[in-house]
């Protein structure tokens, strides 16, 4: 085993690790945000902001990531409003058309995840909040959504780190982040194995982390599913 | 003048699709009015209940609280609050009990009790707990406040929830079975907790299947039988020689 070009290997890999946590940041976030809207405009009573958020979750779900990203990367330009519009200097950097369409493509999935999570809220609950007087976004801020996140967080979880891996798609419209520069790598050097071995592991201790994180935050969320401690119990 | 009651029923209708369950029921509690409602299943106890705050919607007839009258108005054929704004209002003054306590299962029992007087009632945090403290003490379960929903007896929860609902200074309280989803052993203690707020002059109308309440401890006892009320006076009254025969007959299928 060659130990010295797997460690300048890594080295080199770990330079583009910010582009790959930046994509994942950034497009976690947005499609986060994009996703309440969209599970607010699916279960807001409105015939036809449902059958919009219907509609796009069914696109988003139903097509490939990659030809998404390949349609915002290559297709937007051919729109002469878009190329002459004002926001034309940001879609044509690779970086953002990436974000955009990981983002995009992540708030249809969460927003279902996000549904799943709203429609496990006990009914019960709902009620004995209505009865003190709570409606609108009182009640969703204070009872339906704690509860909802409660719910939805396991499969939002998964859904998570199946982003960190889709950043790696990224590398086909010219981002270079951890796989588009093990790929240039492999090009100089033509050792295929240990370079895209010296990259999963990458993801994997990434995602190692987001999972802890995550099992974190459901085990502070899910205190009053355990049991009492001795000293409460008494 | 005269005094203003508390809640004040007039004639509500409910019908689910075909099936009428309330055919037009008027009540009123005055000031420290304490109504059982008793009932065989399925005589509209219940919906009625709900109809008073609004969580079912009558389809018609009048409720009053403390002398407003909630705002109803027509819309696509089926009668609708006109104010969601009204409904909140009104039922931040309904203290409401239900039958399986309903208690906010991620929240511990102190949030529980502060979460309306803070967050409806926009009170300062600081007292609403002072208040929520004296609350859980005064039904018997201050060393929970801390404790979640899920680690409590059923009897336990529903004093919590009797102490969420008071946390609420409401003008009245609604009771809905109370006592039906607790083990045997568990009913007593509930119930003493309702028969002290009853002595303090606690406006209450309870929907019961226990006639030692409804007997001891309220002072007027209304029977509902097929969605109306088929007799109503005090205990004396209603479980004495004068007593409606539907009710003889339906008190008699408890001593049996």
């Amino acid at each position: 085993m060659d130990i010295e070009f797997l460690s300048s290997t890594m080295v080199t890999l770990l330079k583009a690790l910010p582009v790959t946590l930046a994509l994942f940041a950034l497009s976690v976030s947005i499609g986060c945000v994009l996703a309440l809207v969209i599970v607010w405009m699916r279960v807001g009573g409105n015939r036809y902001l449902a059958g919009f958020a219907k509609g796009y979750i069914f696109v988003f779900r139903g097509s490939p990531l990659l030809i998404q990203m390949f349609l915002v990367f290559y297709g937007l330009a051919q729109f002469d409003f878009i190329r002459n519009g004002p926001l034309w200097p940001l879609l044509r950097e690779p970086f953002v058309c990436a974000v955009l369409s990981l983002a995009l493509c992540t708030a249809g999935y969460s927003a279902e995840i996000f549904r799943g999570g709203i429609r496990s809220v006990p009914p019960r609950e709902i009620e004995a909040a209505r009865a003190i007087g709570m409606s609108g976004f009182l009640l969703v801020r204070r009872i339906i959504a704690p509860i909802a996140l409660r719910f939805a967080l396991p499969a939002y979880s998964t859904e998570v780190v199946l982003m960190m891996k889709s950043t790696s798609l990224a590398s086909l419209v010219t981002v270079w982040e951890v796989t588009g520069v093990a790929q240039r790598l492999i090009s100089h050097t033509y050792r295929t194995m240990e370079v895209f071995l010296c990259a999963a592991v990458i993801y994997l201790v990434l995602n190692f982390i987001v999972l802890q994180a995550m099992a974190l935050l459901e085990h502070f969320l899910s205190r009053h599913l355990r049991a009492a401690p001795p000293a409460a119990k008494a | 003048m005269p005094e203003v009651p508390r809640l004040s029923v007039r004639d509500i209708r409910k019908s689910f699709g075909a099936h009428e369950v309330l055919r037009g029921i008027s009540l009123e509690a005055r000031d420290g009015d304490v109504i059982s409602l008793l009932g065989a299943s399925g005589s509209g106890k219940s919906t009625f209940l709900r109809c008073i705050n609004l969580l079912e919607v009558a389809d018609s007839g009048e409720v009053w609280v403390d002398g407003e009258q909630i705002r109803m108005v027509q819309k696509g054929g089926k009668n609708r609050p006109a104010s969601q704004k009204q409904v909140d209002h009104i039922r931040a003054e309904l203290g409401m009990v239900f039958q399986s306590f309903n208690l906010w299962s991620h929240m511990t029992i102190l949030q529980n009790v502060i979460e309306g007087p803070v967050h409806v009632l926009k009170r300062p945090r600081a007292e609403c707990v002072e208040e929520a403290h004296a609350l859980l003490k005064k039904v018997g379960i201050g060393d929970k406040a801390n404790a979640y929903p899920a680690h409590l007896s059923g009897g336990q929860q529903q004093r919590a929830a009797i102490a969420r609902a008071l946390a609420m200074k409401p003008k009245l309280m609604l009771f809905d079975e109370p006592t039906s989803a607790l083990d045997p052993e568990l009913v007593g203690e509930v119930l003493r907790v309702m028969r002290a707020l009853a002595e303090e002059g606690t406006t209450m109308l309870v929907v019961t299947h226990e006639m030692g309440f409804a007997r001891n401890v309220s002072n007027r006892v209304a029977f509902m039988r097929e969605g109306l009320v088929d007799s109503m006076g005090s205990p004396q009254e209603m479980f004495g020689a004068g007593a409606s025969p539907a009710f003889r007959q339906f008190i008699g299928h408890f001593q049996a």
